[in-house]
């Protein structure tokens, strides 16, 4: 728990020693990065010609995954967990797909931002629930997924709506050259411009701090119910992200929520995120969902049925979970 | 909890609330109860002379599978874990059921709907107890397994066509003395089990041992995983039940057929006062929780509240009760 915090501060003085320490703070990711190359190799060598297009397709088709993917991670960090992501990124997308049908570009500027707050104000509830009512978690956002899909029935009752030209332009194609999908840049200067410095102040600390010990950050000082709200906050923007990116490559909303709440579940527990909080980060839980969905590309290419391939993607969701348990386990004996 | 504290009343004798409070947190089935008749009196209310035998009976009807998916959640939530998988083995089990009748009959369709649940609570208890894995996850893994193994076989019978047993269709949709519905015969004898199960056999009181403190257990000699797995082979042949239930109902069977009872089911759980916690908790509360959403979805149905909205207020509602239980519960 407080070894994040140590390894950060007391790094070593000298390049080499720190790049280990690095190494080994990372090695999750690290280790995941390695898999996706392998998988990455893999493709080719089944289909040699999978090639630029086919890796910008990937990066708009995990984009609203990675987005719920990045929301679920902030939130299980701080010790919670949200289960209506789906639903918030339901909401969003449809406000978003509404208010932007037959209006002009420049339009669409202000209707972004709007439903950004929206996601933020949606977030707040759901903290702030949690907060007051005292009851767990699971059960207020479980809860608040049906009031949240049923405000998504009431924005757009069937899917519809549009989507600005240029927010759909911001996620197709490359960037610069041919093998930098423009979606992969976007979501990673989205996460990183909000995520480096959050969790290099004290806000993210304390994120981490309640998530692995609330009574111990109680004890030094930090506002356990207001951080917890900050996370559901986050949670709640990285899904208005979220929606905007179902908007944007959908180029019109659907009032029903997909899987996108257990898949991140799913991805961030992959990604190295503790689902009893306070340990992982975001890099491990992004690489991650490109694991998945290239597994699936794969296995489509392979010609495998795909719903054999939902079989496999849930066995490897198992497997990887349980030898993550195991390693801890033999840990714990030795 | 310290300003609460502070509320307390002091000196020996209790304030009428304070008694009031008492009696609600050792008895959560008085205020559930409460609620439910409330419901059921705004219903006449809203529509004066709907509430009759038969709409007694159908509601009953349609709550008992919802209530058998509910003890599969409250069993789990006892031990602190969920089981998220229910929705998809209980639709894998009617359909393996339906699908089978027309070739092997309907016994042996039956008892192979229940094996495959069996194979499905196997994993779920290895995962959960062997490996401890998180049952949120390995409950949600073990769903996409089967659903997607079910996609796979839905393609091999697609000409079979899906027969529902008569025994079944009997015990689903059918009623006894014009408005008691027959599945009732089957849910008081398992509902009948689990509460005096919980309460009077070692493997209750287990389940309340390992939710409360996992570790103290196994210190004392528990072998917790044995515990756990049973625990999951218990529910999710609870869920194959419930399943074949509703194909009963519905007199059809498809793979998404249970799936959006699992949320109700969990929120039954919760409404009747079991903590996700573990350790706290038990089946009566969540078989009022699951009459009290069966009511509630028809009230909101009698005034005419479109589906979005009796969605919100579904959220809302469970929000709500779960709140005044935890505040009820926290004092003293």
């Amino acid at each position: 728990m407080s070894a994040a915090v140590d390894a950060r501060t007391t790094a070593g003085p000298d390049m080499t020693s720190r790049l280990r320490h690095w190494a080994q703070r990372n090695s999750w990711t690290l280790a995941l990065l390695g898999l996706f190359v392998v998988i990455l190799l893999l493709t080719y060598l089944i289909q040699p010609t999978y090639g630029a297009a086919q890796l910008q397709g990937l990066a708009v088709g995990v984009m609203p995954l990675a987005m719920a993917t990045v929301a679920q991670a902030i939130v299980v960090i701080s010790g919670g967990i949200d289960l209506s992501i789906g639903s918030m990124m339901a909401v969003t997308s449809v406000t978003a797909a509404v208010l932007m049908k037959d209006q002009s570009e420049a339009a669409a500027i202000p209707v972004v931002l709007g439903v950004l707050v929206l996601g933020l104000i949606l977030g707040i509830v759901n903290g702030t629930l949690v907060v007051i009512t005292r009851v767990p978690d699971i059960v207020v956002t479980l809860a608040m997924s049906f009031v949240w899909a049923g405000a998504a029935l009431v924005v757009l009752p069937s899917p519809g709506g549009g989507s600005a030209e240029w927010l759909s332009g911001m996620v197709k194609g490359p960037l610069g050259f041919d093998f930098l999908p423009r979606a992969l840049v976007v979501l990673l200067v989205i996460v990183g411009v909000i995520w480096i410095p959050l969790r290099r102040s004290n806000a993210g600390l304390a994120l981490y701090a309640i998530g692995s010990n609330q009574l111990a950050a109680f004890r030094s000082g930090v506002s356990v119910g207001r951080t917890k709200v900050f996370a559901y906050m986050m949670g709640g923007l990285f899904s208005a992200f979220g929606g905007l990116a179902l908007t944007a490559t959908t180029g019109i909303g659907t009032p029903v929520p997909g899987g996108y709440t257990l898949l991140g579940v799913a991805a961030i527990v992959l990604g190295g995120v503790s689902l009893a909080g306070g340990r992982g980060g975001l890099a491990g839980p992004i690489v991650a969902v490109f694991v998945l969905a290239l597994v699936r590309t794969d296995l489509t290419l392979l010609g495998v049925n795909s719903n054999l391939s939902t079989v496999i993607q849930g066995t490897i969701l198992i497997g990887v979970v349980m030898l993550g348990s195991l390693l801890t386990m033999r840990q714990e004996r030795t | 909890m310290t300003t609460q504290a502070g509320m307390a009343p002091s000196g020996g004798a209790l304030g009428v609330a304070e008694r009031t409070r008492r009696l609600l947190r050792d008895r959560p089935l008085v205020p559930l109860t409460a609620l439910l008749v409330l419901l059921v009196i705004l219903i006449q209310l809203a529509q004066p002379g709907v509430v009759t035998q038969s709409w007694i009976g159908s509601t009953i009807r349609a709550a008992v599978p919802l209530a058998i998916l509910g003890a599969a959640q409250t069993l789990t939530m006892l031990t602190g874990g969920i089981d998220l998988s229910v929705g998809t083995v209980a639709s894998m089990a009617a359909f393996i059921m339906a699908t089978q009748t027309g070739t092997l009959g309907p016994g042996p369709a039956i008892a192979l709907a229940l094996i495959a649940a069996l194979v499905a609570g196997i994993a779920n208890g290895i995962g959960v107890g062997v490996f401890k894995v998180h049952p949120l996850i390995m409950t949600l893994g073990i769903g996409l397994v089967i659903l997607g193994l079910m996609n796979v076989y839905q393609l091999i019978v697609v000409q079979a066509g899906t027969n529902i047993p008569p025994i079944v269709d009997w015990l689903g949709s059918g009623t006894t003395l014009p408005w008691l519905p027959n599945n009732l015969f089957l849910f008081i004898p398992i509902a009948a089990l689990i509460i005096l199960g919980l309460r009077f056999s070692g493997f209750g009181r287990l389940l309340f041992a390992v939710g409360d403190n996992a570790i103290a257990s196994r210190l004392a000699g528990v072998r917790v995983w044995q515990v756990l797995l049973t625990l999951y082979i218990i529910s999710a042949l609870l869920a194959a039940v419930a399943g074949m239930l509703v194909a009963g109902l519905v007199k059809t069977a498809s793979l998404a057929l249970v799936e959006s009872l699992v949320l109700p089911s969990v929120a039954a759980a919760v409404i009747g006062g079991t903590s996700i916690m573990g350790g706290r908790g038990g089946y009566s509360g969540t078989i009022v929780g699951a009459l009290i959403l069966g009511v509630l979805t028809s009230l909101l149905i009698a005034v005419q509240m479109p589906e979005a909205v009796r969605q919100i207020l579904f959220g809302a509602i469970i929000v709500i009760v779960a709140a005044v239980y935890t505040r009820i519960v926290d004092v003293g």
